[in-house]
Formats: structure tokens, sequence, C-alpha cells
């Protein structure tokens, strides 16, 4: 019996020694004071001491893109430090390519605060804030596709320009162990800063899908934060093609929204694809654009359209209705919202069309 | 076994029982890092020093700890515990104060915590029955063979960048296999002393 209380008492007071002397150590060794930290050469914060850059900045309440949460294998938070970052280290170096290096551009989840420092943000990042916010409206679009509308409660207002995107926070829920972060495009107009709204689609399986599908409803608080994202509508008076798929209508739907409360006058015209009627949503707002908006052309197109359909617009995928409805002409601009393949395939043909490549943005939907 | 003189330890753990080439410890950071010379000395270094500090605490605790109560056994855990809380201790204080150190090799260190010979060397001083000044000059021979072994490994490794190695080979398959041609050619040392 007293052996085993002496085996006891020798581990835990052994532990307990090392336990105290790491501590003692973090407190006194590890401190590194408070540190000034000048962003864009004019901002200035002021962190303690030893922390990753990103999470001093996310303290801070500057979001800075990241995946992975700060453990250095994404390698989206990249950051220009001009001043006081310290040697690269042999953790960033499989992310920075060798011009990163030249830029002084490090991960910042990686690079600790220990001296003043001098960084570089893109200043749409200081736009970049977490909100709170409850449904107001949530209603089913299709049978796989629901609108929602979140009204902001926290008091801020969210500015942001026509075609970007914002982070939906999924909490655990029954099914979900953790916290998930997905990337939604925002629907509404720009005009309106106290709500967003969001097109998200049903994916059997899919964490936030689900989510959203089976577990939100009106009246449910949830979390975002954003706006990031560089598709968006461009300062020009170029025609307009707008090309989307499914829930790829929800930065269209946004930017023929800026463009109605803006007064923009410029010609476009949308191609929207679908499998059957019953695939399409939002006609009347659509006719009621096509009305209202100075030169725009609504075509919706089914690929396969069933019989009861009675269907008479544009046939096949929407490659097919650019084939078919497009002329060639210089200096357009086009705005595609879609999957992957989506994607590839439409640049592709609208680059038999006359279109230059760099005036085609898009948004893939991963 | 234990009246050998501390400088032949000191030599033997370098050439006649090297950690990896005849004991075969410390595999996974060898194979790992030693692509570059650059940071296999980085990783060589911090070897060397750890296994040092890990050995003369382990001396410590063991037989002014353990042996006083009889908890021997114990000797598997209580050796983790220093070793992971000395290398915490060590980085902190590398990060904090040696700022140059801390960017060559600072990174290794965590890396050190998992690697199976700061373990064994702990545990081979117990067995040998080592004196504390044999003990040291174990520790330090047994982390200076352990830097001549993964040096001499990425300086093959750089020479072989240009090689054609057959696809299944490359990597880590003929880091093990030139590990074991290293290791033959290391027989040739033991002739000269012998301490295990």
């Amino acid at each position: 019996m007293i052996n085993i209380l002496v085996t006891i008492g020798v581990i835990s007071g052994l532990s307990t020694i090392l336990a105290l002397l790491l501590t003692i150590a973090d407190v006194y060794i590890a401190d590194y004071g408070e540190k000034k930290i000048i962003i864009n050469g004019e901002k200035e914060l002021i962190v303690d001491g030893g922390n990753t850059l990103l999470s001093s900045l996310v303290g801070s309440s500057i979001f800075i893109p990241s995946a992975c949460g700060g453990k250095g294998s994404c390698g989206y938070c990249k950051c220009k430090i001009n001043n006081g970052a310290g040697p690269v280290l042999a953790t960033e170096l499989s992310y920075l390519t060798d011009e990163d290096q030249k830029n002084n551009v490090r991960l910042s989840c990686q690079v600790k605060v220990k001296e003043d420092m001098e960084i570089e943000i893109p200043e749409e990042l200081f736009n970049v804030k977490q909100f709170r916010a409850i449904v107001e409206e949530a209603q089913d679009l299709t049978d796989k596709i629901k609108f929602l509308r979140f009204k902001i409660i926290d008091g801020q207002e969210i500015s942001f320009k026509a075609g970007q995107y914002v982070q939906l926070i999924a909490p655990a829920y029954p099914g979900n162990k953790e916290e998930v972060y997905r990337a939604y495009s925002i629907a509404s107009s720009t005009k309106h800063q106290d709500y967003i709204d969001l097109i998200i689609g049903y994916v059997e399986g899919g964490i936030l899908t689900t989510y959203v599908h089976k577990h939100l409803s009106k009246g449910d608080e949830v979390s975002f934060n954003g706006p990031y994202g560089d598709f968006y509508l461009q300062n020009t008076d170029a025609e307009m093609v707008m090309v989307a798929v499914g829930t790829g209508m929800a930065p269209i739907r946004s930017i023929l929204y800026e463009m109605l409360d803006k007064g923009i006058n410029r010609r476009a015209v949308y191609f929207f694809g679908a499998r059957s009627k019953d695939d399409l949503f939002m006609l009347d707002e659509m006719k009621m654009l096509e009305e209202n908006l100075y030169d725009f052309k609504f075509i919706p197109t089914l690929s396969r359209p069933q019989e009861e359909d009675d269907w008479e617009g544009a046939k096949g995928r929407v490659t097919d209705a650019i084939a078919e409805y497009l002329d060639e002409a210089p200096n357009r601009e086009a705005y595609l919202c879609g999957s992957a393949p989506m994607i590839d395939s439409t640049v592709k043909s609208l680059l038999t069309k006359g279109f230059s490549e760099d005036r085609i943005f898009y948004d893939k939907f991963e | 076994m234990s009246d050998i003189n501390p400088f032949v330890i000191l030599i033997a753990s370098i050439f006649t029982s090297n950690m990896i080439l005849s004991n075969f410890l410390g595999m996974c950071s060898f194979i790992a890092v030693s692509k570059e010379i650059k940071t296999s000395l980085g990783l060589g270094q911090a070897v060397t020093f750890v296994l040092t500090g890990t050995t003369i605490i382990n001396y410590l605790v063991y037989h002014y700890l353990l042996v006083p109560f009889n908890l021997e056994y114990l000797r598997f855990i209580v050796f983790i515990i220093t070793i992971a809380a000395f290398v915490q201790l060590v980085e902190m204080v590398v990060e904090r104060y040696l700022p140059t150190l801390y960017y060559s090799l600072g990174i290794f260190l965590p890396l050190i915590t998992v690697n199976c010979a700061i373990l064994g060397v702990s545990l081979f001083m117990v067995i040998r029955s080592y004196s504390f000044i044999q003990a040291v000059a174990f520790g330090i021979g047994s982390g200076l063979g352990w830097l001549l072994a993964i040096l001499a490994m990425s300086g093959i490794r750089q020479k072989m960048k240009n090689s054609p190695i057959p696809k299944g080979l490359q990597g880590p398959g003929i880091t093990l296999i030139i590990t074991g041609l290293m290791a033959l050619a290391f027989i040739g040392f033991s002739g000269i002393v012998r301490i295990q």
C-alpha cells in the first residue's frame, strides 16, 4: 500500500515540479511585453508579444483568411511583413514562392510577434468583420435550394462589393462535432447594409448545407464573417455577359440589384442554367429586372426539360445557349459563377466568341 | 563494464556504437530531415545538445529519486516526462534569448522530443550502470555520432539528387538502403573499442 502511495507521490511530485517550472518559464521567459504593429504605414495596433501574428490580428478584429486555423497547412494567411519578422522559417518554405520571399511575404500563422512590426494588408480586409444575425426569412426556392435573409443584430453594418462572399459558420450540431466555415456569395444589394441574402443549395452529406437545410429556421441566430473575394462588378461601361448555374444565381443577383440601385446603364445578358423547369427560381425578380434595367435580357436554359414543362426557351447547357444566342463582339466583360467544370467549359466557349481572358471574371464554387 | 575510461566511451559512442548505424535508434527524423546538409546540421546540433542535457538530468533523477524509492521500473515514463519538459524549456529559452540559434534549429526542437535516440541513451546509461562522468561522455558522444551520421547521409543524398533512382526506391527507400551500407562500413571501426 505504502509502495503505491510512494510511487504516485514521486511521479506526481516530479510532474508537478516540471509543470511548475514550465509555467514559470512561460510567464517570465516567454513574456515579450507589449509590441506595436503598424499596418500599411498608418494604423497602429498594440498587442501582447509572443503570439503569432495571425492570432494577434484576429484578437484585434482583423480577419486574415485562414482555412486551417493557424496550423501552417493551408497557406492562405499570407501577409507582407516589411519589418520585424525575422528570417523565413522552414515551416513556411513550402508555401512561399520565390517571388513571395523577395517581397517579404510570410505566413502570418507562423511568424511570432517578438518585436515591433510593420506589415501590409489589403485594405479590403479591414472591412472583414464578424457578424451576428438572425434568420429573418427562410424559403424554399426549389426542392434543393433555399433562400435565406440574415438580419444583422449586433448593431454593425456590412459594406461589400456586389459579387463578394461571406463565410458562414455552422456550430456543432448532432452529426457534426465542431464548428465549420463555408463560403457563400451574398445575393442582396449593397444598398442594404443591415442584412444579407444567401442562396444555399443542399448537398447530400454536406456539413453546412445540412445545417442550413435541416437545422436552421426562421428566428435562429447565426454568425458569419466577411466580406471576402475578388469577384465583383467592375467599374467600366462594357457590355456584360453573365453566366450562372443553380446557386451561382447569388452573386449575379447582387450585381443586378447593384446596377438597378445605382442606375448603372450597361447592356447585359444573363444565361442561367438549370435541369428542368422545377429547378428555375426567382423568375419574377428577373422579369422585374428586365423591365427596369437599362437593357437587360434573362435567358434561362434547361438541360433536361420534362415533357410536362412545355418548355419553349433555350435548351441544353449554358454553353449551348451561349453558342446559339451570343454574337461575336469585342470589348465585353463576362461574369461567371458556378461549379469548376461549368466555369472551365464556359470560359472556353466565351473565348471563341471574341472575349479576352483578362475580362472574364469568375467565382468557382468548390 | 563500468570502469571504462569516459574518453573511450565518448569515442566509442561516436564510431563503434553509433546510435543510428549500430543501434538504429532515432531513424524517423534521420530519414525525414536528411535531405539537405544545412538543415541536418541544425537538427544534429540540436540533438547533441538535448542528448547531453537530458542524459545529465535523467542520471540525477534516476540515481537520486528513483533508486532511493525503488522505483527503477518507472524509468521509462519518468525519462520521457523529463525529456519532454526539458525540450519545452530549452525551446522557450532559445526562442527568447538566442534568436539566431532559434531560427536555425528552433523548429527542430519539438521534433526531438519523440526522437528515440534520446530515450535510448538514457536507458543504455542505466543498463550499463555508468558513473556520472561516463554518462555525460556517453551523452555527448552519442549526440556527435548522430550528428556525424545524419551529416554523412545528407551529403550523400545531396549528391544523389541528380542520380536516376528507380521510382519505387526514391526517398525513404534508398535512404534505408544507404543507411544499411553505411552501417556495414561502420563495422570497420568496431575492432577499435567496444562498449556494448
